[in-house]
């Protein structure tokens, strides 16, 4: 019985744990980049991540503000599929070869 | 009725005084950078071949109501006005405005009884923008359009300013009053109150043909509109009044209606229309999703004509109820939107042509579905359908398409196609006939809509659009074809016989071809230029003929140049405009005597507007401007003129000015 107790509260509590997490999460995120070309690739590397429902990115402020179900996803899995396509995010950077691979108006300066 | 509109008056702005005055907390002045901005706007990015003219542009042509304010838009060309009404009917691809879905704030506005006026029944100072999509449109507000959408913002009461003031004057004795109060009434809710009245006191026959050049008129048409705006919560929403009252006179210059009406002492004319508006709007956009929203819009109208001809009589009366409610919301990501939602109609109409009761009840009820595929970069795609149920039009299904493809930079390709369907209230659109000796007969083939069919057409459209650099200006050029194919149209036929005219069933079509050329010659001084090439055909009973009354090839030039913003905001502006006509097809008047006879054709011509602003200050400027100022005249503008009450009397086929030159002046003046 105890044991049954034990699990119904360690169920319960996992389950709510899991509700904390919410369906319509927003993040911001800071990502490197310069123009239109680089706003279309950035908010195309965070759509291509299952569970972001939207993306926008700015110029000015160099910040991406996402909507994404955490039951899916995180900023983590959004900053890697930016990194992928050659834009640095707080963190995670982008790799030499990708970064070299960017559109010549593209070509942040590095931090 | 005198006292009620008195009573009704003192009621709203009883309404609108007694909300209580709260002190200004906003004292920070917030600078405004919009010199720059175009007064039409058309994206590369939007879906849709559409076109936002703002404010801005409605400024720059006398403009006193939306029928006039499409002036210097060369997608939508402005017939002239005929001698009857006074009142100026818009086309489409070489359509007239019953083809067209036109909506006020997405409530469909222009449509049933007041297909013929409803135009100038509002008022342009109202209007904050209005956005004009060329081809088969959206399925969210309805299955009628066929040849595109007009859709009208008017002021919100949130953005408004406290105080405008609009007078306006012309030698063809037109006076126009315009006057909106906006309060805030708290932090949350805000009230404008619109006044407008024009009037046309005097008698002008410039032609001399023993006719009234323009109606005598009056016009009082209020609004009360209220918002409501709750940016923490998502909540939006708005309840708007309306009123309105507008009387006119035309007829012989002697006419008198109380000694004169349903005699043949002189001919006149009267159309005197009431007509009261309620809608409410309620929006809300889900916490932390602003992708997601919901919409419930609700409108009901009444509409009374009461009018006559001559010896015709014609009275109509619409009471109507219009309910949309919309969902929208996302698939996956913002990629992926859609729209769906039920629309509600309800029309009960009284008409009589003379003693005949053409009385009805329309109802209607739908749902739609509407997807919208961005990929955030060079293609998007808007994919709708309805389907329907009508109590005269039957069951039926709307699908419509939108694609967009940029190939390149600054270039962009559209694709467009859909069908439309729509119940021709043959009467109310060609009441400009009852002022005519012809005769109406209705070929019915035993339909539920006068005896006639539905009309149902399929609209195709391409486009293609390229921004360049033209020695260094900012051009852009535009080509676009539309095809429409009227599987059945309600053909209205004055091609048979000029004492008679005949509405029937048939096939007809409709190409347009436009080619379009803007450039920037100078900082402030833009160039627009168009030219529009229209085959719109239909099989009449007496063979093949193009539409009557349209020009087949048709050339738009707008010349704007302002000079810089000095200290205060002073500031010329002057405006030009061109329009050139080839000739047109002319009703069918072989048959009459050799005086009332028209040539086949119209000659050509151009008509010349031009308009200098003077911006005094931000808030107060002056402007002057002259119509038609090649003073063009239409030969003959009433057939049998000297006999009003003969067989070959018609003052419906106008092809060109009436009046010759006419010049305008008037103030704006506004209290930040």
């Amino acid at each position: 019985m105890k044991n049954i107790i034990i699990i119904l509260l360690l169920t319960f509590g996992i389950s709510a744990q899991a509700q904390q997490k919410s369906k319509n999460a927003k993040h911001t995120i800071l990502v490197s980049g310069n123009c239109e070309q680089c706003k279309k690739r950035i908010e195309k590397a965070a759509f291509s991540v299952n569970g972001v429902k939207s993306a926008d990115w700015s110029i000015e402020t160099q910040q991406l503000s996402l909507i994404l179900n955490e039951e899916k996803t995180s900023p983590a899995d959004v900053k890697k599929a930016v990194a992928k396509l050659g834009h640095d995010s707080e963190e995670t950077k982008a790799t030499d070869l990708d970064y070299e691979n960017l559109h010549h108006c593209c070509k942040y300066d590095r931090k | 009725m005198q006292k009620l509109h008195i009573t009704l008056l003192l009621l709203f702005f009883g309404a609108f005084l007694s909300a209580q005055e709260l002190p200004k907390v906003d004292s920070l002045k917030t600078v405004e950078v919009e010199a720059s901005r175009k007064s039409i706007r058309k994206s590369y990015t939007i879906t849709a071949n559409t076109a936002v003219m703002t404010s801005k542009e409605l400024l720059k042509a006398a403009c006193c109501n939306l029928a006039e304010s499409f002036e210097t838009n060369p997608s939508i060309d402005v017939n002239f006005s005929d001698a009857l009404t006074g009142t100026k009917q818009i086309k489409m691809l070489g359509l007239t405005s019953p083809y067209l879905m036109i909506t006020e704030e997405n409530i469909p506005s222009v449509r049933g009884a007041s297909q013929a006026y409803g135009l100038s029944f509002t008022p342009g100072t109202w209007v904050e923008s209005i956005q004009i999509t060329k081809g088969a449109g959206s399925v969210v507000n309805g299955f009628e359009s066929i040849s595109g959408q007009i859709n009208t913002e008017l002021i919100k009461p949130t953005n408004d300013i406290p105080f405008f003031l609009n007078v306006y004057g012309s030698t063809d004795s037109r006076f126009e009053l315009n006057t909106h109060f906006n309060r805030k009434l708290s932090d949350k809710w805000s009230s404008s109150l619109f006044l407008h009245c024009n009037t046309r006191l005097s008698k002008n026959d410039m032609n001399d043909d023993g006719f009234l050049d323009n109606p005598l008129a009056k016009q009082v048409n209020i609004m009360n509109r209220y918002q409501y705006y709750n940016a923490e919560k998502g909540w939006v929403s708005f309840i708007n009044f309306r009123y309105l009252n507008d009387e006119k006179q035309a007829g012989e210059v002697g006419f008198e209606p109380k000694r004169d009406k349903f005699t043949f002492n002189k001919w006149g004319s009267e159309i005197n229309t009431q007509r009261f508006d309620v809608a409410t709007k309620v929006g809300y956009v889900f916490k932390d999703m602003p992708y997601q929203s919901i919409g419930f819009q609700n409108a009901f109208t009444a509409h009374n004509q009461d009018s006559y001809f001559g010896f015709n009589r014609y009275d109509i009366r619409q009471d109507s109820f219009y309910s949309n409610l919309i969902f929208n919301s996302i698939i996956n990501n913002t990629m992926h939107k859609f729209a769906t939602g039920l629309n509600f109609t309800y029309d009960n109409y009284s008409e009589f042509v003379n003693l005949t009761d053409y009385s009805r009840t329309d109802n209607s009820v739908g749902g739609f579905f509407e997807y919208t595929y961005d990929n955030g970069d060079d293609f998007s795609m808007i994919l709708g359908g309805r389907a329907d149920y009508h109590n005269r039009l039957g069951f039926f299904a709307t699908p419509r398409l939108h694609l967009r493809y940029n190939p390149w930079e600054k270039g962009v390709l559209r694709f467009s196609a859909g069908r439309g369907k729509r119940a021709a209230n043959i009467f109310a659109e060609n009441q400009q006939l009852f002022a005519s000796s012809r005769t109406f007969d209705i070929l019915g083939n035993g339909g539920k809509i006068y005896g006639l069919d539905p009309e149902i057409a399929w609209n195709y459209g391409v486009g293609f659009g390229q921004k360049f650099l033209l020695l260094g200006k900012n051009a852009d050029v535009g080509v676009d074809f539309y095809r429409t194919d009227f599987q059945k149209q309600a053909i209205v036929d004055v091609m048979q016989s000029p004492q008679q005219v005949l509405f029937y069933n048939g096939k007809s079509y409709a190409n347009s071809l436009q080619i379009e050329f803007n450039v920037e010659i100078l900082k402030h001084f833009d160039l627009r230029t168009a030219y529009k090439y229209y085959d719109i055909g239909s099989n009449y009973l007496s063979g093949d003929f193009q539409r009557p009354l349209q020009a087949k090839h048709r050339f738009f030039a707008n010349l704007a140049y302002a000079t810089h913003i000095i200290e205060k905001g002073r500031q010329w502006k002057f405006d030009y405009t061109l329009n050139w006509l080839g000739p047109q097809q002319l009703p069918n008047t072989r048959t009459n005597p050799a005086v009332d006879r028209l040539p086949e054709f119209s000659p050509s011509f151009a008509v010349m507007n031009a308009q200098v602003t003077r911006t005094f200050s931000s808030t107060f400027e002056v402007y002057i401007g002259g119509e038609n100022i090649g003073n063009y005249r239409q030969d003959r503008a009433i057939l049998g003129n000297e006999n009003p009450f003969g067989n070959t009397f018609d003052s419906s086929i106008v092809y060109a000015p009436v009046f010759g030159q006419m010049y305008y002046a008037g103030l704006r003046f506004k209290i930040k």
